[in-house]
């Protein structure tokens, strides 16, 4: 039972799915407070490369190895979006040309690559990597075994920080405040929020938060380092905001339905069915069109739409 | 002591110099910082890249080969943006060029050149156009954003690339030859599909000829016709133009089609320049982002065809040097445009 194509694909797409949601949910958080970041896929893949270097060069037990690792990853991410944050929100740049430009500058021929060559981390394996734990021994049960309790430590800790992060949108007076300075800038700053800050620390926040989905790859799913290693997987996690409706709940959801559409074409072809697995790379594209044109309609804008203010930068003089 | 950004109320004309230039300075000031961390000296590393990109022995002939996609994906952005619109998608409309254009230098094949490269070009314009015309369509009757679903249809037409010459027996792949029993690959065009190139000391590939050329009809199409200054009304403001009955829904699609042309053009160059087959490796055309950099070429161009030409040029020249030098594609990228 536990062999069938459906568990393995949802199994697999569970770990696949893990650095999206991880990239998805920064992103989020990013533009709840109206800073649209097009440097994921960047900020990923220097979150990759220095979170192995760091497994590569910290020595002591694996475990502390790793944490410290993921904890280095985190910062590198932060770094690369704090030129993006000073970009927009100090010197009101766009957005688009900034996040991309960050994309060109850390991403696969960029920084990373650099780093990656000038640290010699290529064609090494890890010396420690996350692997997948048997949690209250129930790997080996029926269908939820594979694919709830086999995982590595990371898809746990990404679960906590959905959670944590719903209840931070929704219950707390900073979350509160955050969903403001996306919405109205004016408005809360109006009440006394201070809009730049807010936008700094979440975009931060943001950036930390892709580093650990591009340590996904290097510490988790292919521990090793190579040149563009998380290939595309920043784009997809900022098509995954828009498909979740901007709500963390609904990102884990959609990161596992897109990780599923890319372990789908492996488990085909390990039973001896060729599809072209371009077709089901597209999808998560393709659905996040058309969900797009969805939302774009009038109603379902209001309801479900994206913060109001997202990509605008705030002018006080031009209230 | 408080430092306080203030916003312009107009913008000098000493600016719109002075704030590329700017952004470039703070550029190489930040990698120098990057340099300096990983223990290089950056000066030495400056007078490096510069003899790689400009001064060496046949450096501006690469320089050229790196600019000419640059030149064209810059323009794309910049046409599109006098309309306020965002066509991030340059990428994959370059990709459809170079689907189309390859197309037309098959089906041609046995034909002389001046029959062969205008067809390229004129496939090239098509596909490219084609392709950028889907979110042209969904912004103009759902208003749905342009930015995401060009963006997202980049990595479709990503994915048809590969399609079409790794899993398909397309009418691009070349299944006869020796070598593509090993490793999948596109069909070779005829010579005659090879454009010419002018020059021998420093070789000027006809690409890069055909993108002055578009540059200047750009700048005369919108700073000299009614069709360019009504995309500017719009793209300024969007309710005037709306009283004054302008056409908004078609000069999107228009204005769309025209930057997805362009993208396309840049396409049918890689094709007819430079690779003279599809090209599908994820190793080949598709590393390089020409689409990405060239947004980036047009805003630190502040979206002048003239100056699209001059920074093409400029950081072609540095991702040029980047390669020769293995170091890193640094400068292409970190380029904020700064309002002052």
């Amino acid at each position: 039972m536990n062999n069938s194509i459906l568990v393995v694909v949802l199994a697999s797409g569970v770990a696949y799915g893990t650095p999206l949601l991880f990239a998805a949910l920064g992103e989020l958080l990013a533009e709840r407070s109206g800073v649209l970041n097009l440097g994921v896929e960047g900020m990923m893949l220097v979150g990759a490369v220095m979170g192995f270097w760091a497994v590569q060069r910290i020595g002591g037990p694996g475990g502390i190895a790793l944490v410290l690792a993921v904890g280095v990853a985190a910062l590198a991410g932060a770094a690369i979006a704090l030129i993006h944050a000073f970009l927009v929100i100090t010197l009101r740049a766009s957005q688009i040309v900034s996040g991309l430009a960050l994309t060109i500058f850390a991403g696969g021929a960029g920084l990373s690559s650099y780093l990656g060559n000038d640290l010699n981390l290529a064609d090494a394996p890890a010396r420690h990597a996350f692997q997948p734990v048997d949690v209250f021994g129930l790997q080996d049960a029926p269908v939820l075994g594979p694919i709830v309790f086999h995982q590595t430590a990371l898809v746990y800790v990404s679960w906590v920080c959905v959670v944590a992060v719903a209840l931070y949108l929704r219950q707390t007076r900073p979350g509160l405040n955050v969903r403001a300075v996306g919405e109205s800038p004016q408005a809360a700053d109006a009440v006394g929020i201070n809009v730049a800050r807010y936008r700094y620390a979440h975009t931060l926040a943001g950036g930390a938060f892709a580093g650990v989905g591009g340590a996904c790859f290097s510490l988790a799913l292919t521990p090793q380092w190579v040149d563009g290693l998380t290939g595309g997987a920043g784009w997809i996690a900022i098509a995954l905001v828009i498909f979740a409706f901007w709500r963390p709940d609904l990102c884990l959801v959609g990161a596992y339905f897109f990780g599923a559409f890319q372990a789908l074409p492996f488990a085909l072809q390990a039973r001896g069915v060729t599809v072209a697995p371009e077709l089901f790379q597209a999808l998560p594209y393709v659905m996040t069109v058309v969900v797009l044109v969805l939302v774009s309609s009038g109603i379902a804008k209001r309801r479900l739409g994206a913060p109001g203010a997202l990509g605008l930068p705030y002018v006080r003089e031009e209230r | 002591m408080k430092v306080r950004i203030e916003r312009r109320l107009t913008q000098p004309r000493w600016l719109t110099v002075a704030v590329p230039v700017g952004s470039l300075t703070a550029a190489f000031g930040l990698i120098a910082v990057v340099l300096l961390a990983t223990g290089h000296n950056p000066a030495a590393t400056y007078r490096d890249v510069f003899e790689a990109a400009f001064a060496a022995n046949g450096a501006l002939t690469q320089t050229l080969v790196n600019a000419t996609p640059l030149l064209f994906t810059g323009l794309a952005a910049a046409a599109a943006f006098r309309m306020n619109l965002f066509n991030i998608g340059g990428e994959g409309q370059l990709y459809f060029g170079t689907i189309g254009s390859a197309a037309a230098g098959l089906l041609l094949a046995g034909q002389p050149g001046p029959i062969v490269i205008p067809a390229m070009i004129a496939g090239g314009m098509a596909a490219g156009a084609a392709w950028a015309l889907v979110p042209a369509f969904l912004r103009a009757f759902f208003s749905t954003n342009e930015i995401i679903t060009s963006l997202m249809l980049n990595y479709v037409a990503g994915l048809i690339l590969t399609y079409l010459i790794f899993d398909s027996h397309s009418y691009w792949r070349d299944s006869e030859s020796a070598s593509a029993a090993v490793f999948p690959v596109g069909k070779a065009l005829s010579d005659a599909a090879s454009w010419p190139t002018i020059g021998s000391s420093v070789v000027v590939p006809l690409g890069f000829l055909i993108g002055i050329g578009v540059a200047i009809g750009i700048w005369v199409l919108y700073a000299r016709t009614r069709f360019g200054f009504e995309v500017q009304v719009i793209g300024d403001s969007p309710r005037a133009a709306r009283y004054a009955g302008m056409r908004t829904r078609r000069k999107i699609l228009a204005v769309m089609a025209l930057s997805g042309a362009i993208a396309g053009l840049g396409g049918a160059s890689q094709i007819g320049d430079f690779r003279h087959t599809l090209d599908a490796d994820p190793k080949g055309l598709r590393a390089y982002g020409y689409g990405y950099t060239g947004i980036v070429v047009a805003a630190l161009a502040r979206y002048n065809p003239f100056a699209v030409v001059l920074v093409a040029f400029l950081l072609g020249g540095l991702q040029n040097a980047g390669s020769t030098l293995q170091g890193p594609d640094f400068p292409s990228g970190l380029v904020g445009r700064c309002r002052g």
